[in-house]
């Protein structure tokens, strides 16, 4: 056998050698129609709370073929594409995060805070397309593969106790989508590399070389998301390609570098920074691979009309003119490498973003971006029109109630100077996915605004709620509510009980409690998204990103739930003396059937020891009466013959008494075996 | 001889009864009581009715999810008390009222059959030809005395204040053992069915109620007439025939089993059932019919998936067992009741009223959502049984350990949920001990 398998073996590499030229010609051919790009762009912005935001966004586009399980792909990871067309994911968004995205310090209307800002843990949602009754199984099979695929326990999410299918808060897909979060999820480095090696660069080159591990780690927040669409051909709407946008948020305070160059000495300025010192890298050249390579710097509409205030009080300082043309922003802060472009928001008191290609430089020129602050500034980042936060109340182990508070913000007053002529109303849409053992009494829903209760139904819109079926499925509810913008505060509470697991339920501690997951707070109406003013020539995904139209999405806190727990050391303790009880029923009871058969005389006796006595008077009168003459020596014949008569009546019957229980006895014995 | 001999100020405490318990519904927040596991299990609590009515409401069956699990006509009759308010009075005030209502209404219906069963009995005395006997001993009042004792015992009172749905159930029992005491085949039917169909277990009364409708109210065992009437037979040899045949015949009266009242309590039993299944599949015909409902209804019942502690020890048995013995366990502790039909019904057929007294005792011993309502029914039919009582040992031990008991649990279900310093054992401890009374109670007959 062997020596027969030779030649053919011989024959193939050289084949292949033959075909290489012509194959990758075809390959070229066929590339050639439709390309696969990536581009990987960085985004730092300032926080007024003396912290930096790097928001680092790749997309990777491919073209979508049947076929293509057979075919090879350039840039975009294999894995990817394979997932999507065995389980027909339309849309899918799945996000590791660490830490809690500060809305009221680092805002909460702007396109990264509701894109990327995520609840702790792990989130998944995906859109399938394929009919109602088999989106279950696809998400099932997704959860699976995403885990294998990202060494995350994201296969906890099969279970149908933990996901759900919201229709209002996501895009709306009718009972394709569903949602499933892991609150207690630990992200670790673990995950961040099968992040990474779906990079056509990894981290070897390009911005994903900057992924310092330590100091990524070590930020306040950080959230590491994978984010799948499907681009639609504008000619007929029809899918046309995969898009994926691998996004990576870290909100990391600078180390502050003022303390040795304090020309201006006031601990009020924010630190300095620049890409090294917060990173620990420089970039050393761009991702080969990439069609785009962009670092930018955003200046949020806070920060800038806080800078043009500080030029107006301060025209007299002499203003080093690093920028390019706009002397005003520059007075605030020092640039290390100056900007190629400037993109401008729309509209009065707007952000900038300035824009640094990387494919400028040089292999051997790093780039490092560096900002000194020269004023104190102190900016707020926009807010939402609500802070969203959620409590428990109630003490106990036994019932408790789930609170969302929302409170204004300087947002809404804007609002309601804006529209003052009309009634002005603001749609909040609620989503609040509860699990199973927080058993939730949805008529106890109540709405207090500005601290006083209310009728729900006149600010209820819409309401769909789901409850929790036990060890099935988890607890929905979406509420769509319309409040006036005038409103200061609204309270939305709700009554639970907290459920009683099985042993095998409780998680290996449990005493820490469970996690609910958080609820969602959206504003439709309102529109997170950036409009700069050139937006013809910019092709870059992620300026694309900020100019999206978007809800401002809001995440609430994951609460903590302890609940009851049962003695977990002594169960064989509970079975044997519980079926100690039991024994003692059945047998006592037995007992006590069996024993008024043995002793039925004597029990006749005792139980008619008064009327028997009266039974014998009686008699005695009767026959007495009858004869004309007391008789005593009545009595004892006829007791003697009444207790004969009674004993013989007895045994046939008690014979088949004991059968009977004994027949019982061997039928349980056979049924029990 | 049917003369009325009530207790000395029944009325007086009847009304004081009500009037303490419409002071209690007074207390606000209803003193906490409906969320009490003693009170309020996942089957009858009406904080769970209130939310399946909401649901209902909102165009959601109200046996999605798993919040509710009663039966459909009661969300029907009670569901829109629960969200009724009156201005400037507690919320749940009309619910408290239906609850109070149905506690008087099954307090006079044991006091009914109560009367029932004692003529039942002088008339079986006089048979034996005790007459002398039923006249001259001094008669306890015995129904007046059990519907005092149920409407004043504590268990009753907590029930019916916790706004617990099983004081509906106990009355549909009550109904029944009544109709049948009376021997009125179509109302006996209706408590049987309708008990059967709020919560299952008085199923197994169906035996009691033919018998009681076969025999008639409880009698002494026929076994004494027999010797009754050898006795006669050998006294009164010498006689005229006349009394001979006179006593023949009463015995021929007290012992025959009549079938037409039987039939016609199972035609009518099948009348009512079918009424009441037609209304409730109406009820949930759009949410997915009577399958759905007895796999909500009957089918929780009878698998124990809600492991939220009562005053059962099923609950935490079920948390701790094994997965794969948790079937067995459940086949062996219904079988249990079941088991134990026969051999009393053959054991005390003579005294069908006993019997359902028993049966009651051990479903409510052993079903799998057990509260003290289910307790105060049978502690209630006690009084029916008072000459029972005088022969009772231990009676004393008994009183105290339900004393203990009923003050203990709320202490240690306080330290266990409250404080977190307790133990589920501690609690479970109570419960095990509450069991081992009610066996030690039912063996002591």
């Amino acid at each position: 056998m062997q020596p027969m398998a030779l030649p053919p073996k011989a024959t193939f590499p050289l084949s292949l050698l033959l075909l290489l030229p012509l194959l990758l010609l075809s390959l070229v051919l066929a590339t050639s129609t439709q390309q696969e790009e990536f581009s990987e762009e960085l985004l730092l912005k300032p926080l007024p709370d003396r912290k930096i935001l790097a928001h680092f966004h790749f997309q990777n586009e491919a073209p979508l073929d049947a076929d293509s399980f057979a075919r090879h792909h350039h840039l975009f990871p294999k894995s990817i594409s394979q997932l999507v067309q065995k389980f027909h994911i339309k849309a899918m968004e799945l996000s590791f995060t660490q830490g809690r995205w500060n809305y009221e310090r680092w805002g909460g209307f702007d396109p990264i805070s509701s894109h990327n800002a995520k609840p702790p843990g792990v989130e998944l949602w995906a859109v399938f397309d394929v009919p109602p009754h088999q989106v279950d199984a696809s998400w099932k099979n997704l959860t699976h593969s995403l885990s294998g695929l990202f060494c995350a326990s994201i296969n906890f999410l099969e279970s149908s106790t933990t996901y759900s299918a919201p229709e209002w808060t996501f895009q709306s897909a009718l009972g394709s989508l569903r949602y499933g979060t892991l609150p207690r999820e630990a992200v670790c480095t673990e995950n961040l590399t099968p992040w990474l090696k779906l990079l056509p660069c990894r981290d070897k080159a390009g911005l994903s070389s900057l992924m310092d591990r330590p100091s990524i780690y070590r930020s306040f927040y950080h959230s590491q998301q994978l984010h799948l669409t499907m681009s639609s051909a504008a000619s007929d709407g029809s899918r046309s390609g995969i898009i994926l946008q691998q996004t990576l948020t870290v909100v990391l305070q600078p180390d502050d570098q003022n303390a040795d160059m304090n020309h201006v000495s006031k601990a009020k300025v924010q630190p300095s920074w620049s890409l090294s010192s917060i990173f620990g890298r420089k970039i050393s050249g761009r991702c080969v691979l990439a069609k785009l390579s962009n670092v930018y710097l955003h200046a949020d509409r806070g920060l800038v009309a806080q800078l043009e205030n500080l030029h107006k009080n301060t025209t007299q300082f002499a203003n080093n003119d690093t920028g390019p043309e706009d002397y005003r922003v520059n007075s605030g802060f020092k640039l290390s490498v100056t900007p190629k472009r400037m993109h401008t928001e729309l509209g009065k008191g707007s952000s900038i973003l300035y824009e640094y290609p990387i494919k400028d430089y040089k292999d051997t020129e790093q780039f490092d971006l560096g900002l000194s602050w020269e004023h104190p500034i102190v900016w707020s980042s926009p807010h939402a029109p609500f802070y969203a936060s959620r409590f428990l109340m109630g003490s106990g182990n036994e019932r408790g109630a789930i609170a969302i508070s929302l409170k204004s913000t300087e947002m809404t007053q804007g609002l309601v100077t804006n529209n003052i002529e009309e009634r002005c109303k603001l749609q909040v849409n609620v989503l609040q996915v509860v699990p199973w053992y927080v058993k939730v009494y949805y008529h106890t829903l109540q709405l207090l605004v500005d601290e006083r209760p209310r009728v729900l139904t006149d600010f209820v819109e819409r309401m769909r709620v789901l409850p929790s079926e036990d060890k099935v499925s988890p607890g929905m509810m979406e509420l769509v509510l319309q409040f006036p913008c005038e409103m200061k505060s609204a309270v939305l509470s709700i009554e639970f009980d907290k459920g009683f697991l099985h042993i095998d339920e409780y998680p290996p501690d449990a005493n820490q409690g469970f996690d609910i997951p958080s609820a969602i707070i959206s504003f439709p109406d309102l529109n997170a998204g950036l409009q700069f003013y050139d937006k013809s020539q910019s092709k870059s995904p992620l300026l694309s990103k900020l100019q999206e139209k978007s809800p401002v999405l809001s995440y609430t806190e994951v609460l903590l739930v302890p609940l009851t727990t049962p003695d977990f050391s002594m169960p064989y303790n509970v079975i044997t003396i519980t079926c100690t009880v039991f024994a003692l029923y059945f047998g006592s009871l037995l007992n006590v059937l069996r024993r008024r058969v043995g002793e039925e005389e004597r029990l006749l006796k005792n139980k008619d020891a008064s009327k028997a006595v009266f039974l014998r008077r009686i008699l005695n009168k009767l026959s007495a009466k009858l004869r004309g003459r007391p008789l005593e020596s009545t009595s004892s014949p006829s007791s003697s013959s009444s207790s004969s008569s009674s004993s013989s009546f007895v045994s046939p019957k008690l014979i088949l008494r004991v059968l009977l229980v004994a027949g019982i006895a061997i039928a349980w014995q056979y049924y029990s075996q | 001889m049917t003369k009325k001999k009530k207790v000395p100020w029944f009325w007086t405490w009847v009304i004081g009864s009500v009037v303490f318990r419409l002071i209690l519904l007074y207390f606000p927040k209803n003193l906490n009581l409906s969320s009490r596991p003693e009170v309020s299990t996942p089957l009858t609590s009406i904080r769970r009715l209130a939310e399946g009515y909401w649901l209902k409401q909102s165009s959601v069956s109200p046996y999605a999810g798993s919040m509710y699990h009663g039966s459909p006509l009661l969300l029907t009759l009670l569901g829109p008390l629960t969200v009724k308010r009156i201005e400037g009075q507690p919320d749940h005030l009309l619910c408290g009222l239906v609850f109070v209502i149905a506690d008087v209404v099954s307090a006079m219906l044991i006091c009914a059959a109560g009367e029932k069963l004692q003529v039942a009995y002088s008339s079986s005395l006089q048979l034996l030809g005790l007459r002398d006997l039923s006249e001259n001993s001094e008669r306890l009042p015995s129904g007046d005395f059990a519907a005092l004792v149920y409407l004043w015992n504590p268990f009753t009172i907590v029930a019916c204040v916790g706004l617990s749905t099983s004081a509906i159930e106990n009355l549909m029992v009550v109904l029944s053992l009544y109709g049948a005491c009376s021997r009125l085949a179509p109302l006996a039917a209706f408590g049987w069915v309708m008990a059967t169909h709020l919560s299952l277990y008085p199923a197994i009364l169906i035996i009691p109620v033919i018998l009681l409708l076969g025999y008639g109210p409880d009698a002494p065992p026929r076994k004494l007439f027999c010797q009754k009437n050898r006795l006669e037979v050998g006294n009164s040899s010498s006689s005229d025939s006349y009394s001979e045949e006179k006593a023949k015949n009463q015995l021929k009266v007290a012992n025959v089993f009549s079938w037409r009242p039987v039939v016609s309590f199972l035609l009518w039993t099948l009348l009512w059932s079918s009424y009441i299944l037609v209304l409730c599949s109406i009820y949930v015909q759009q949410y997915g019919g009577l399958q759905e409902l007895f796999k909500r209804t009957y089918g929780f019942i009878l698998t124990i998936q809600d492991l939220s502690p009562n005053i059962g020890v099923l609950w935490y048995f079920f948390a701790e067992v094994f997965d794969f013995f948790r079937n067995f366990f459940l086949i062996v502790f219904h079988g249990n009741i079941l088991l134990m039909l026969a051999p009393l019904a053959l054991r005390l057929n003579h005294r069908p009223c006993f019997l359902a007294f028993v049966y009651i005792a051990i479903s409510s011993m052993l079903k799998s959502y057990p509260s003290v309502g289910d307790s105060a029914l049978y502690l209630g039919l006690l009084g029916l049984f008072a000459y029972e009582l005088k022969d009772m040992q231990f009676s004393f031990f008994l009183l105290s350990g339900y004393v203990g008991v009923s003050l203990l649990s709320p202490v240690m279900h306080n330290l266990w949920i409250w404080r977190g310093t307790g133990n589920a054992n501690f609690y479970f401890a109570t419960a095990i001990t509450y069991a081992c009374f009610q066996v030690r109670y039912l063996y002591s007959f």
